[in-house]
């Protein structure tokens, strides 16, 4: 069992200049279990999930990691640059474009925060990011670069690069979204793995089957605004919000065939 | 044609050439250091600072060459900056260099993804960190064919450095011409040289180019 953490989020807003990206978002995304956030594409589903790790700055409201506030230090008050990254240690996330960093090995990869932000030797990080890669399924890809990795592979090493540092909670920003289809089982199967483990998952997706089964709880947003947040089954199946219920007509009717 | 004055000439051409390969080298190399660190200052340091490298490179990128190195040369005195025509030239050379060598830099690590970036910082990793092991080396890469095709024209630009007497090709190729009235053949010869170091500079980009992005290119 991995040691998991809670994210409080409160009141939160964010603008891009005059656009509110975020209003007045109330989330708690509980220790050990697995949220995923869905909507349509600009809902700002991305930016409150960067909002967690402090990627993007929020203007006003809080979010607190295991009740820590992230990014500020109190009202108005950043953060020092080096307390943030003590908090980030913490915190995994996934892009949607892998960001696998492109002239190092996939082993390099996953090694390089161990050594420059955990301080393990080479021998020592090369052993750990070994263990990671094996995790994910890729022992035998280690010494490739990413542009000799398929888009899954690359994923999967994102998610070695995250898991290695041990995080107590990952972000998942949209990490199937640029895959082939055939390609995306392959990830969600190492998520599905790593939310039995007891992860704290924070996930934005819009792969439906992957909430419905998966995930513990399902956060609808829709123009920067929480709609609902419940059981997938009641998010899913039983929609108390029409802009729900039209979001998954769209869905449903561009996957039938 | 008459090629015999080359019997004469031939010792100091030579010279002449080495000189002009030393001030490319030096001032290029230079040129390059202080490009790459006005670039790392307009990215990371504080806005006064940003403004005024903004307000150099606008400047030196506005004038001309043999502008800054006359005020350099015959100006530098008035200001207690006595140099002899070599550290002048290399001076003058390195500081013209810098703020295209900058901008080059600065397209570099433009080109670096974001998101790399920002898997870095997601990791907890430090800045200057993020700086030396991903924005530099990414960056580099791209920047790579610029800074060569840069490099290429800072070698014709070294012929400009005769008008402060440095004794470089050009100084040397005059100095045969009006001893010998053989304008032609000593210019011909300049032009063989240069051609010959340009040829040999850009073969050279192309195979570290190919060298260093065997890894970045997608094969399937």
């Amino acid at each position: 069992m991995v040691q998991a953490s809670a994210v409080e989020i409160r009141n939160l807003d964010k603008f891009y200049g005059p656009f509110q990206a975020l209003k007045q978002i109330d989330l708690t995304i509980p220790p050990g279990k697995v949220t995923c956030l869905i909507g349509p594409s600009g809902s700002g589903k991305s930016t409150l999930l960067r909002c967690i790790n402090f990627l993007e700055e929020y203007d006003a409201g809080e979010v607190r990691i295991d009740d820590q506030l992230i990014g500020y230090d109190g009202p108005g008050r950043k953060m020092s640059a080096r307390k943030l990254r003590q908090m980030r240690r913490s915190i995994g996330m996934v892009f949607q474009q892998f960001n696998l960093w492109p002239h190092m090995t996939a082993l390099e990869n996953v090694a390089e925060g161990l050594i420059r932000v955990r301080g393990l030797g080479k021998a020592d990080a090369a052993t750990r990011a070994a263990e990671a890669l094996r995790k994910v399924g890729l022992e035998d890809k280690m010494q490739n670069h990413p542009a000799r990795l398929s888009g899954g592979q690359q994923q999967r090493v994102a998610i070695a690069r995250a898991i290695a540092m041990e995080p107590r909670l990952m972000l998942f920003d949209e990490p199937t979204s640029a895959l082939d289809p055939e390609l995306v089982g392959e990830v969600l199967q190492v998520m599905k793995t790593l939310a039995g483990e007891g992860m704290t998952m924070a996930v934005v997706t819009h792969e439906m089957g992957f909430a419905a089964h998966v995930a513990d709880q399902v956060a609808f947003m829709e123009a920067g605004e929480l709609v609902a947040v419940d059981s997938p089954d009641a998010i899913l199946h039983n929609p108390s919000d029409p802009r729900i219920s039209d979001f998954l007509r769209t869905y449903h009717e561009r996957n039938a065939f | 044609m008459e090629l015999s004055v080359f019997q004469d000439y031939g010792p100091m051409l030579l010279r002449g050439f080495g000189v002009t390969i030393f001030c490319w080298l030096a001032g290029t190399v230079l040129g390059m250091l202080l490009g790459l660190l006005v670039a790392l200052a307009q990215r990371y340091g504080p806005r006064p600072l940003r403004w005024l490298l903004q307000v150099y490179i606008e400047v030196i990128r506005g004038t001309p060459f043999l502008v800054q190195l006359f005020v350099l040369y015959y100006g530098g005195p008035l200001i207690g900056l006595r140099l002899d025509a070599l550290p002048a030239g290399l001076l003058g050379l390195t500081v013209y260099g810098s703020p295209y060598f900058a901008e080059i830099f600065r397209s570099g690590f433009n080109a670096v993804p974001i998101g790399q970036i920002e898997a870095a910082r997601a990791i907890g990793m430090a800045e200057p960190s993020i700086v030396r092991r991903i924005l530099l080396p990414l960056g580099l890469v791209s920047a790579l064919p610029a800074l060569v095709n840069f490099s290429i024209i800072l070698t014709k630009e070294t012929v400009i450095l005769s008008i402060i007497t440095v004794p470089e090709l050009m100084y040397q190729v005059q100095r045969m011409s009006t001893e010998t009235f053989r304008y032609l053949e000593a210019n011909l010869v300049l032009a063989l040289f240069f051609w010959g170091l340009v040829e040999t500079i850009s073969r050279a980009g192309r195979r570290l180019e190919t060298r260093i992005t065997r890894h970045l290119i997608e094969r399937v």
